[in-house]
């Protein structure tokens, strides 16, 4: 018995919930056009796999940074327990693959005329786009840091780069007996635990460089988001003593000249203030009409990753509206990159696309420059909620923060690393 | 190939119900599945040094009982436990059989620094 190729798409199609087809797809040469906006842990990876599984479809990254510098482990650097250099990576190994790494910035997608613009004035055409755009900081909710010079001198440090160096400078021209105020915004956020990583990372710096320095936590959040047993083990162990934790610390803005931090009832000076504002999907996906959740998200297919919004346009990463207990993390991007990959590839080849959509995250934590742990998830998607949900008995955290466990956080680094861009 | 897959998919439909249409409807499936593992064991199961383990070109039989013991806590681990929860035994044999199916060789390059 044999069918045709239509025959048993209509026929698949009708007796199941299966595949979103593509008809035609092609123009042009080859098996069709990718452009990817943002080179980070969602774009950089769909890039790299695209290529991988498929190198007849053309790929072409737009990326306004020259090297792609790693959230994860930046902690480390401010922390002293890792180097810049340790997290700050070419795109040339993706250009060795044969995708085309174009340095500039996405200024608008056309979707009627399936085109990128770009800030220098060229259109690239794509028979798909992925937007990997990552976060925008909501400075307008914070008055006074709606500068440049502001934000140099209360750094949030929650994008690695030049903040990361300049919030390190401040730690480490501070004196002893200074203290430290992180102000973590109000869920959700890239990188739950990130916060309070970062909350051992300085401990652990000054209980080795200024023993008499103080943190003050201002958590926007009624409790710590994340790993919560395992942070306070260490805060309540390694870090005994340094550490005033202030749960419902909403930020109201801050006093530049002063250093400090104004929260509705209560003001907090700081010798060096780290204010991580609130996030929102990147500009791009503003102006491309792909923010469907609060005015921050991009809401998304699970199987998929493309739009809600917008055909032909699909989003990765932080941008988008986390499923149910979907952390915004590089793990995250890393594995939405990959179902998108595939399904953009099955789309263009007019395939069948996988609709049992599997992610998984992993996400680590340093407690110190030796010792780690980690949360972890898998997820399943129901096709009857039309969404991607944890799957029951799965997951969980570590026992203990432990080095066999910073062993596993930095290969995970590195495979990470060389997932996106290797 | 592609009539191949047809004739899978069609197949199993005769037999059972629309879940697994979509499974063998795409070829793809168990690389998909494995994918998730690449983000800690590296691309294709080939681990930059090593550290967690690389799967690539492992045993298949070894590859499934570990994923089995480690889902059933008879394995001491510090994550793999929880991950392997996450899965079916029907999908565990997949991953066990797409990591065994590829060439071990050399490890993936870590990318360049700067």
């Amino acid at each position: 018995m044999t069918f045709s190729r239509r025959e048993f798409i209509k026929w698949s199609a009708a007796g199941a919930g299966v595949t979103a087809m593509s008809g035609c797809a092609t123009m042009g040469g080859g098996a069709g056009r990718v452009v990817v906006v943002g080179g980070g842990y969602g774009g950089a990876t769909a890039a790299k796999f695209i290529k991988l599984w498929a190198p007849d479809i053309d790929v072409t990254l737009v990326e306004p940074n020259q090297h792609f510098i790693s959230c994860p482990i930046s902690n480390l650097v401010l922390g002293g327990n890792a180097q810049m250099g340790d997290i700050t990576f070419s795109y040339e190994g993706l250009r060795s693959r044969g995708i085309r790494v174009i340095h500039d910035s996405a200024v608008a997608i056309d979707a009627d005329k399936r085109q990128v613009r770009l800030t220098g004035g060229d259109s690239l055409p794509y028979d798909r786009v992925i937007v990997s755009p990552g976060v925008e900081f909501q400075f307008d909710q914070i008055p006074a840091l709606k500068s440049a010079e502001a934000q140099n001198r209360i750094p949030h440090a929650w994008k690695a780069g030049a903040q990361t160096v300049a919030l390190r400078n401040q730690l480490t021209a501070m004196r002893d007996g200074g203290i430290y105020v992180l102000q973590i915004p109000m869920a959700p956020y890239r990188c739950p635990p990130g916060p309070y990583e970062r909350v051992c990372q300085i401990a652990d710096y000054f209980k080795k460089a200024k023993p008499k320095s103080k943190i003050i936590v201002l958590d926007s959040n009624p409790d710590i988001t994340s790993k919560k047993g395992l942070f306070l083990a260490a805060w309540n162990g390694l870090y005994k003593g340094m550490i005033d934790y202030r749960p419902n610390s909403e930020i109201a803005d801050v006093d530049i000249k002063g250093m400090t931090v104004k929260l509705q009832f209560d003001d907090v000076k700081g010798d060096v203030i780290n204010v991580v504002p609130a996030q929102r999907a990147a500009d791009i996906a503003v102006k491309s009409g792909l923010i469907t959740a609060n005015n921050r998200w991009c809401g998304v297919d699970w199987t998929t990753c493309e739009s809600v919004a917008v055909k032909s346009v699909h989003v990765l990463g932080d941008a988008t509206l986390s499923a149910s207990a979907m952390p915004k993390s590089g793990s995250m991007a890393n594995q939405h990159a990959k179902v998108c990959a595939a399904a953009v590839i099955a789309l263009l080849k007019g395939q069948p696309v996988n609709a049992d959509t599997m992610m998984m995250n992993t996400c680590y934590s340093f407690v110190s420059g030796d010792s780690a742990m980690h949360v972890a998830s898998v997820h399943r998607y129901d096709a009857s909620q039309k969404s991607i949900l944890p799957v029951k008995g799965s997951g969980g955290v570590s026992a203990a923060a432990s080095g066999a466990e910073a062993a596993y956080a930095w290969g995970w680094a590195r495979n990470i690393w060389a997932e996106a861009l290797a | 190939m592609r009539r191949a897959t047809i004739l899978l998919a069609v197949c199993i439909t005769v037999g059972s119900g629309g879940l697994q249409i979509a499974i063998a409807a795409d070829s793809q499936y168990p690389r998909s599945l494995a994918a998730t593992c690449f983000t800690c064991h590296g691309t294709d199961g080939r681990s930059v040094n090593g550290v967690p383990p690389s799967l690539a070109g492992q045993n298949k039989d070894v590859l499934l009982k570990q994923l089995q013991e480690f889902r059933d806590g008879k394995r001491p681990a510090t994550i793999m436990h929880q991950h392997a929860k996450g899965y079916t035994n029907e999908q565990l044999d997949l991953i066990a059989g797409y990591f065994a199916a590829v060439i071990p060789g050399r490890a993936a390059l870590a990318p360049v620094p700067r």
